[in-house]
């Protein structure tokens, strides 16, 4: 089997000559391939996208908390130290501190403007806490907190983290399932077209039979020219995927999710797989309809 | 060569041929005649494996056609030789690339100078470049036989090969099957053309057949 499909590979252009050359099948393959393999780029670069975006947001987050201390500004002070003093000798707590009025000013700035007067406003006191590598007891450290400074919350971020990474790991999912369908659909309409050549060929089969090819002389004709023009239509696809890829605005210019919609490193080369890919499919395509159509002749 | 031991054939819920025993023996000459519709295209069918019996044994080169692979099927339609009435071809080739069709599909080189020779015997030696659209009806029958004949097969099979002929091309084709036939071809031809037998009969020993009512037998004086 494995013998018959690579020996069916092999160029032989005395066999390519009993198909004739052209029909509408011949661009049909070549758009088809092309099409899908652009679309197939992109949907690799958001899988890889939202994979790395994943990776990014639980990563930034899992090992961080916040300490948000609400309390009347005479007060603030005092449990602002409290605060530091219990977290200090909590176990599974690698550092805290304190996020000064610039740090905090700065994060407001975006909703607010740069003159925002912080020191006017009655804003919570920001206590930022990374966490060792074998982690706190969180419930503990809240009643601790609750004890020592009344106005202080603890949000380790579970609630923001989660459903981003369910997200992230979702976008990635369906990145990934986007591929795969249409790689199927490429098969899908490699196998129509293959099945309107053969049967616009079926005089060139009953020839061939009649003077003595075997099945895998017929089918491999037909293979070889299936495979080759859906190689051929899958690598310019891939080539206009890459620039497609390669024009979309860089983070530096826009930041946000989309301008992550791209490839890194070594990650450019992974569209240059989608070419042998698709004509992998477009051989076990054709090569299925061929023996489809042949053994129901005589 | 080819043998039929009480082959019986149901087309469409009838039974159109019936207990047909007959030998082919090597380098002999057989007509089949009848009338149409009697089943003398079936028989042929039947005797290069296109159509399996429903009932008795067909053996091809001592090989019951029941046990053959659909490669072994290709392999034994390599010694056999099969001309149509409507013949067809690959109509995108030239007439020498068509001739030559039963090599390309073996994996054989063919010699040009066996082509030219090939083409000239059928007198087709000036259209060796013309596509097969081009061709007269006499011309693609003479066609058919030098891409019958290009592989050296044991047996010919000619299905109403004269039935789209003028009577001096039915003549010239039957010419070279006689000549075929001496060079210790086994042949058999279909045609309903009596005129075509009688004058065949002069030239070479042929066997008649005739399919009436199902079944074959051999034809006598009243042909």
């Amino acid at each position: 089997m494995i013998a018959s499909v690579i020996a069916s590979l092999r160029p032989d252009r005395q066999a390519d000559r009993v198909v004739p050359p052209s029909g509408h099948t011949a661009w049909l393959t070549v758009f088809t391939a092309a099409a899908m393999t652009f679309l197939a780029v992109f949907a690799l670069a958001l899988s890889l996208a939202s994979g790395r975006l994943a990776e990014r947001w639980g990563g930034a987050l899992a090992n961080t908390a916040t300490v948000r201390i609400s309390a009347p500004p005479d007060q603030m002070e005092l449990q602002t130290a409290a605060v530091l003093r219990v977290l200090e000798t909590t176990p599974g707590i690698a550092s805290a501190r304190a996020l000064t009025d610039d740090e905090q000013k700065a994060l407001l700035a975006p909703w607010f403007g740069p003159d925002l007067p912080v020191e006017a406003l009655p804003l919570p006191r920001l206590v930022e806490v990374v966490e060792g590598p074998d982690g706190y007891d969180g419930e503990g450290l809240r009643q601790r907190l609750a004890a020592e400074a009344p106005g202080a919350v603890l949000d380790d971020h579970t609630r923001w983290r989660r459903p981003l990474a369910v997200a992230a790991s979702r976008l990635n999912l369906l990145g990934g399932l986007a591929i795969v369908l249409i790689g199927a659909a490429m098969a899908a309409m490699i196998t129509l077209a293959a099945n309107a050549a053969l049967a616009a060929n079926a005089q060139v089969i009953r020839v061939l039979r009649v003077v003595g090819a075997r099945d895998d002389y017929i089918a491999a004709a037909f293979v070889r020219r299936f495979t080759l023009r859906t190689l051929a239509g899958s690598a310019a696809g891939a080539v206009l995927g890459l620039v497609g890829v390669a024009l979309l605005p860089s983070v530096d210019e826009a930041g946000g999710f989309l301008t992550g919609l791209g490839f890194q490193g070594a990650g450019w080369l992974l569209p240059l797989l989608l070419p042998p890919v698709a004509a992998g499919v477009a051989l076990i395509a054709t090569r299925a309809a061929a023996f489809r159509t042949l053994r129901e002749l005589p | 060569m080819i043998a039929f031991d009480n082959v019986a054939y149901n087309y469409g819920g009838g039974e159109l041929l019936s207990d047909i025993s007959l030998r082919l023996a090597p380098g002999s000459f057989h007509f089949l005649t009848g009338p149409s519709g009697a089943g003398k295209s079936t028989f042929l069918k039947l005797a290069y494996a296109e159509l399996l019996p429903t009932a008795g044994r067909v053996t091809i080169f001592d090989r019951d056609v029941r046990g053959l692979t659909r490669d072994d099927v290709a392999l034994v339609r390599r010694r056999i030789g099969v001309v149509h009435q409507d013949v067809q071809f690959l109509d995108h080739l030239p007439l020498a690339a068509n001739v030559s069709l039963p090599l390309m599909v073996s994996g054989k080189a063919g010699d040009p100078r066996d082509m030219t020779d090939l083409l000239q015997w059928v007198g087709l030696g000036q259209l060796a470049d013309a596509l097969p659209p081009q061709l007269s009806g006499g011309e693609r029958q003479r066609a058919a036989l030098a891409r019958a004949v290009i592989m050296g097969p044991d047996v010919i099979l000619a299905d109403e090969p004269t039935g789209n002929l003028d009577w001096e091309m039915s003549l010239r084709l039957l010419t070279l099957l006689v000549e075929l036939n001496k060079m210790g071809k086994t042949i058999l031809v279909a045609t309903h053309d009596l005129n075509l037998i009688r004058t065949a009969k002069n030239q070479v020993a042929a066997r008649v057949l005739r399919i009436r009512n199902r079944r074959i037998q051999l034809a006598g004086a009243d042909l």
